[in-house]
């Protein structure tokens, strides 16, 4: 049991930031707190993706003099995915900034209560 | 059975959708010309149907194939023998109709008349596509396309009662519909087919514990628009649309349809032989004779007079449903006959409700004392009418009665004659005060001379009961509807 | 498998791309600009998918490899009769919805327009994307770019729009991530990342537990994305306060998109055979569908709102796509993507007669609306049309999606689900018939509106044009459905059914 813990560590560091993002996604009730989950939440994936291509004795995948084969660098391809996924959750999170702008513009506050109390 | 291929039944049902369109496009500002497409149209679409009575009484069948709707089932027409009495039927009276309801709308100077006169053309469309429709799916189609164009005329009061009659026609035409269409996808996936063929072509090809199943829907879903109790009620309710509507509702189109629904599941999806075998009919035969039963009863209790009518015409459409569920010759024989008898002897009465209505705003069987006097040939068409839905001779509906008793013995089922005869009395009994307190109980008012609806409306009723006499002494006289009801009869029971 | 590298594969993605990034541009000095480089975007996007169903049904399925890079090293677009026919469909319905939409931008958002027609050939660029791709990472970064893209275009309309938008921002993210999460996982298993690839590697690896819980994310990350109940929360209110060009292009289009992204998964890289019947799936699927259909139907008969009611009527509809690919037949299969045609016209044709309510009158109550038909008698016959469509009356289009539907699940043995579209039907005529009856003959309120002809008030005709070829198309999409079904559907059904 320790033995599955240890050994997939890095899954489960994942899944615990997953939660964690997703949790306050859904349970905070300001919308800044709300942003704040979803980019914790799209990092832990992009962790989670670094993670899996480690190889034990895998260095940096830059080309390097003497170390000709594939074998011996990480996989570089979970790095080349995560920076398209990188630049989509900085969008992101730009778009949500610009709508919270707006609903901060028109509602005065960002709690989302309030907002849905002044939406009656 | 050889097969024409002809655009004479496309053209039939097309002519008034073509017609629809004008009647839209001309609208409100040229009367006249709007008038004159409806009449147009009835009169070309009479003709086309009338010639195809000739190749229909040579034993052929007449058909235009349009695309394939889903793989396995076309958009096809087919004239056979039983569409050609409907469509002859409904277009026939479309072009009288049409004369009356202009005379009624214009003397009524009603509102949204484009709109009257574009849903009963398209209604018509629907209605000749059904007559002529050559599989359950093409029906299914046209009988939607009828309930929706119809809606409109139901509820074209617009006042609160018209739109929740309106509503309620429309819960129940929909439900009823959702019954046919499950059964036709169940029947569909079992057999491959929906084609109607002369005797049925279920026998063999579904599973026994589905076929009760089937024929209850079926017969619902199609008994709605034939106004089987309990799924009737709409059709009091709709008396509310003018009465030219109700004359169309009534006589030519909507419960005919209904009607001609049922008779083409009874004779030729299941066939007389898988019905009498599997005993199937017996329980539907029985429901039927209640409806007769109950409708005539509570007709005698109405005294709005177009409720009465419409009672008496929920009476009529089973007298026609039962005939057919006798499953023997002359059942079927006066089924069908008192399909189209009743549809002239209908209308008349409804023209003259709606006659009386014109000139004397009233609607009550109660204050009609000693309107004969003051509208002779109205009441003396409707004396005709009640005479011919009773059953009297020299009238119509005396030939189909007749032919309907001895189906009921040839079936060796006394209950269903004692059925029809009781039907009968019952017609009498709610007719003849009418037709007594119109001619010889004194008016309340100063009786005045001859004072007629406008000629337009006069006509067509003269002409409807006038027909119904020469029927009732010549049977084949114009329309040929004897003959080609035998040619029907013969090809459902197999040349017996 | 042999068509040659057609340059119209590569094509559909990079014009209306390059003219997103021509707008801003030429919209410094003409602020007309963007309404007529984004028709012609998506004008030569439509060419070019029709050239590219024409190719897949006469020669064969497309494979373009992008960069000259051989697959599954390099990623490349597969065009195959099931991709095929849905670029057609949401390049037809962009280019029919883009025409109109000049009016109902100008009114709705006059000062904004450059920025709207960049942000809005860049979501017609998301799902053009995602409907040629042959890669799954690719199909995610195009699902991004078009869900950002609407985040974006939603949150600029009135009322309670930024709000819903940001709804949609946080539930859409979700459900791109577990998608993401999704791929990951299958690429952990089988080092690749091509459809094709994919599907010719995990029939081997169908017992692994990593497999299983990666269709798991794929369906709920579609599903989130698709508005499936129960995870549609963020439809009603996005459709709803969206500005009126952009819910004519998102509501026929994008949850259609995302149905297609569910129906690949489940029958290209994974085989129907193990995610459709070995895990349940199927059956969550289905009972999932018809809970939508049920659920979404009474919803709409609730509201008053029309642009509302229409939304609760797509969370419906989606369900019946649904229930054709959990069906996990022939016939069903052809009922849902039949149904994605017929959808998007419908839902084209009424959010476009929105649009144009909204022009006209400012509003969306339809308590408001009696008389109607006098001031705008086209347009609400056009209405009249896409309703009784809805309702599944026939001959028009909706009637044929259901039949098949029906027959399927006759097929499939599920009776209960027949009863639930049948069901469903009647429960659609309740909030249509309603509509039309207030439309048409209620009498309209006292004024102009009563006496004969009435103020004749049209729309112009860059709205009406579109909206009586949608009802057109619907007409005609319904008697020629069987040509249809027969010569492109049935191609693109997976091998086994």
């Amino acid at each position: 049991m320790i033995d599955s813990l240890m050994s997939k560590y890095n899954y489960w560091i994942y899944i615990v930031l997953m939660m964690i993002g997703f949790y306050a996604m859904i349970g905070k009730k300001n919308l800044v707190k709300k942003l704040i989950g979803m980019n914790i939440f799209q990092t832990a994936i992009i962790l989670y993706y670094i993670s899996i291509g480690v190889k034990k004795g895998g260095t940096v995948p830059v080309l390097m003099e003497g170390l000709p084969h594939a074998a011996a660098y990480v996989n570089p391809l979970p790095h080349v995915l995560m920076l398209t996924a990188i630049v989509v959750s900085v969008s992101t999170t730009g778009v949500a900034l610009a709508v919270l702008l707006l609903i901060y513009r028109r509602y005065k506050t960002l709690e989302e209560d309030e907002i849905l109390k002044s939406m009656r | 059975m050889e097969t024409i291929s002809s655009i004479k039944p496309l053209g039939a049902v097309l002519v008034s959708l073509i017609a629809a369109m004008l009647i839209l496009l001309t609208g409100d500002r040229h009367r006249n010309l709007r008038e004159a497409w409806t009449l147009l149209a009835a009169v070309i679409k009479f003709s086309l149907v009338f010639s195809l009575a000739g190749p229909i009484l040579e034993g052929r069948s007449v058909e235009t194939t349009l695309l394939t709707l889903v793989p396995g089932l076309k958009l096809q027409l087919r004239v056979d023998a039983f569409g050609l009495v409907f469509g002859l039927l409904a277009s026939g009276l479309w072009v009288l109709t049409s004369i009356y309801s202009v005379g009624y709308m214009r003397s009524l100077q009603e509102h949204a008349q484009t709109r009257y006169f574009f849903c009963f053309a398209l209604a018509l469309s629907a209605t000749m596509g059904i007559a002529f429709s050559a599989n359950l799916l093409t029906l299914y189609i046209f009988y939607e396309i009828l309930t929706l164009s119809t809606w409109p005329l139901v509820a074209h009061k617009e006042t609160p009662e018209a739109l929740a009659a309106g509503r309620k026609y429309l819960v129940y035409t929909l439900t009823s519909s959702t019954l046919i269409l499950f059964s036709a996808a169940a029947i569909f996936v079992q057999t491959g087919t929906l084609d109607f063929t002369p005797g049925g072509f279920l026998a063999g090809r579904v599973a026994e514990g589905m076929l009760p199943l089937f024929f209850a829907l079926l017969l619902f879903g199609f008994g709605v628009k034939a106004a089987i109790m309990p799924i009737h009620e709409w059709l009091p309710s709709a008396m509310i649309a003018p009465t030219p509507v109700s004359a169309l509702l009534h006589a030519v189109a909507v419960v005919k349809a209904g009607v001609f629904g049922c008779l083409r599941v009874i004779l030729y999806v299941f066939g007389p032989a898988l019905l009498t075998q599997k005993g199937l009919w017996f329980p539907f035969a029985l429901l039927v004779s209640f409806t007769i039963l109950a409708a005539g009863m509570i007709a005698l209790g109405q005294d709005n007079l177009k409720r009465r009518l419409a009672f008496s015409t929920i009476n009529s459409l089973s007298i026609i449903i039962l005939g057919a569920l006798l499953l023997s010759k002359s059942g079927i024989t006066g089924g069908i006959l008192h399909l189209a008898n009743h549809g002239y002897l209908k209308i008349t009465l409804f023209f003259c409700a709606g006659a009386i209505y014109v000139k004397t705003r009233k609607e009550l069987v109660s204050q009609l004392n000693g309107i004969g006097r003051r509208m002779p040939f109205t009441m003396g068409a409707f004396a005709l009418g009640a005479m011919g839905l009773a059953g009297v001779p020299p009238l119509n509906g005396f030939i189909s009665k007749w032919y309907l008793c001895l189906g009921a013995l040839e079936a060796h089922e006394i209950i269903f004659l004692v059925v029809f005869l009781l039907s009968a009395l019952l017609d009498v009994a709610f007719f003849f005060p009418i037709v007594y307190n119109a001619f010889f109980k004194a008016a309340k008012e100063e009786p005045f001379r001859c004072d007629e609806a406008p000629l337009t409306m006069v006509i067509p009723l003269t002409a409807t009961a006038l027909f119904s006499l020469v029927l009732g002494v010549y049977p084949d006289a114009l329309m040929k509807f004897f003959s080609i009801t035998n040619q029907a009869v013969r090809a459902i029971l197999g040349g017996g | 498998m042999n068509a040659p590298q057609i340059p119209a594969a590569i094509l559909i993605i990079l014009i209306p791309l390059m003219s997103s990034y021509a707008i801003p541009l030429l919209g410094w000095r003409w602020r007309g600009a963007g309404y007529y480089l984004a028709l012609s975007a998506i004008g030569a996007s439509l060419v070019c998918s029709l050239i590219l169903l024409y190719t897949v049904l006469t020669v064969g399925t497309i494979h373009y490899h992008l960069g000259g890079w051989l697959p599954p090293w390099g990623i490349e677009y597969v065009i195959d009769p099931l991709n095929g026919f849905v670029g057609v469909v949401v390049c037809c319905l962009s280019f029919l919805v883009t025409v109109s939409s000049r009016a109902s931008v100008e009114k709705e958002l006059p000062d904004k327009k450059v920025r709207f027609y960049t942000i809005y050939l860049l979501l017609f660029t998301g799902l053009m994307g995602i409907t040629v791709t042959g890669d799954v990472f690719n199909l995610y970064v195009f699902l991004e770019i078009a869900s950002l893209a609407a985040y974006a275009l939603i949150a600029i309309g009135e009322d309670g729009a930024p709000l819903a938008a940001f709804n949609y921002i946080i539930m859409g993210t979700i459900g791109a991530c577990f998608y993401l999460l999704g791929v990951g996982y299958l690429y952990i298993m089988t080092g690749s990342l091509n459809i094709a690839d994919l599907a010719k590697l995990l029939p081997a690896l169908y017992p692994s537990k990593v497999v299983l819980v990666a269709l798991a994310f794929f369906l709920i990350g579609t599903a989130i994305k698709m508005g499936l109940f129960p995870l549609h929360v963020w439809l009603p209110d996005a459709y709803t306060f969206a500005p009126s060009a952009v819910s004519s292009f998102i509501a026929p289009l994008m949850t259609k998109v995302m149905a297609y992204i569910l129906i690949r998964v489940m029958i290209t890289v994974f085989e129907p055979s193990y995610s459709l019947k070995a895990v349940p799936v199927g059956t969550i699927l289905t009972w999932l569908a018809a809970a939508a259909i049920l659920v979404g139907s009474i919803l709409a008969i609730a509201q008053s709102d029309f642009k509302r009611m229409l939304a609760y009527s797509s969370v419906s509809q989606i369900g019946y796509i649904v229930l054709g690919v959990g069906l996990a037949n022939a016939t069903g299969l052809v009922g849902s993507l039949l149904h994605i045609l017929n959808h998007g016209f419908m839902k084209a044709c009424l959010f476009s007669v929105a649009a144009a309510l909204m022009l006209k009158t400012g509003g969306r109550n339809i308590y408001q609306l009696p008389g109607m038909h006098r001031r705008m008698p086209f347009t609400m016959a056009a209405l009249a049309i896409a309703a009784l469509s809805m309702v599944g009356v026939p001959p028009t289009c909706g009637f044929f999606s259901k039949w098949y539907l029906i027959l399927g699940a006759i097929e499939a043995g599920q009776w209960i689900f027949v009863g639930v579209i049948l069901l469903s039907s009647l429960l659609t005529a309740v909030y249509f018939m309603r509509v039309i009856e207030i439309i048409f003959f209620r009498p309209a309120p006292s004024g102009g509106h009563a006496t004969g002809e009435g103020v004749r008030d049209e729309i112009p005709l860059s709205m009406s044009v579109p909206l009586w070829i949608l009802a057109a198309g619907i007409l005609l999409l319904g008697l020629f459905s069987e040509k249809i079904v027969s010569g492109i559907l049935r191609l693109a059904l997976p091998a086994g059914y």
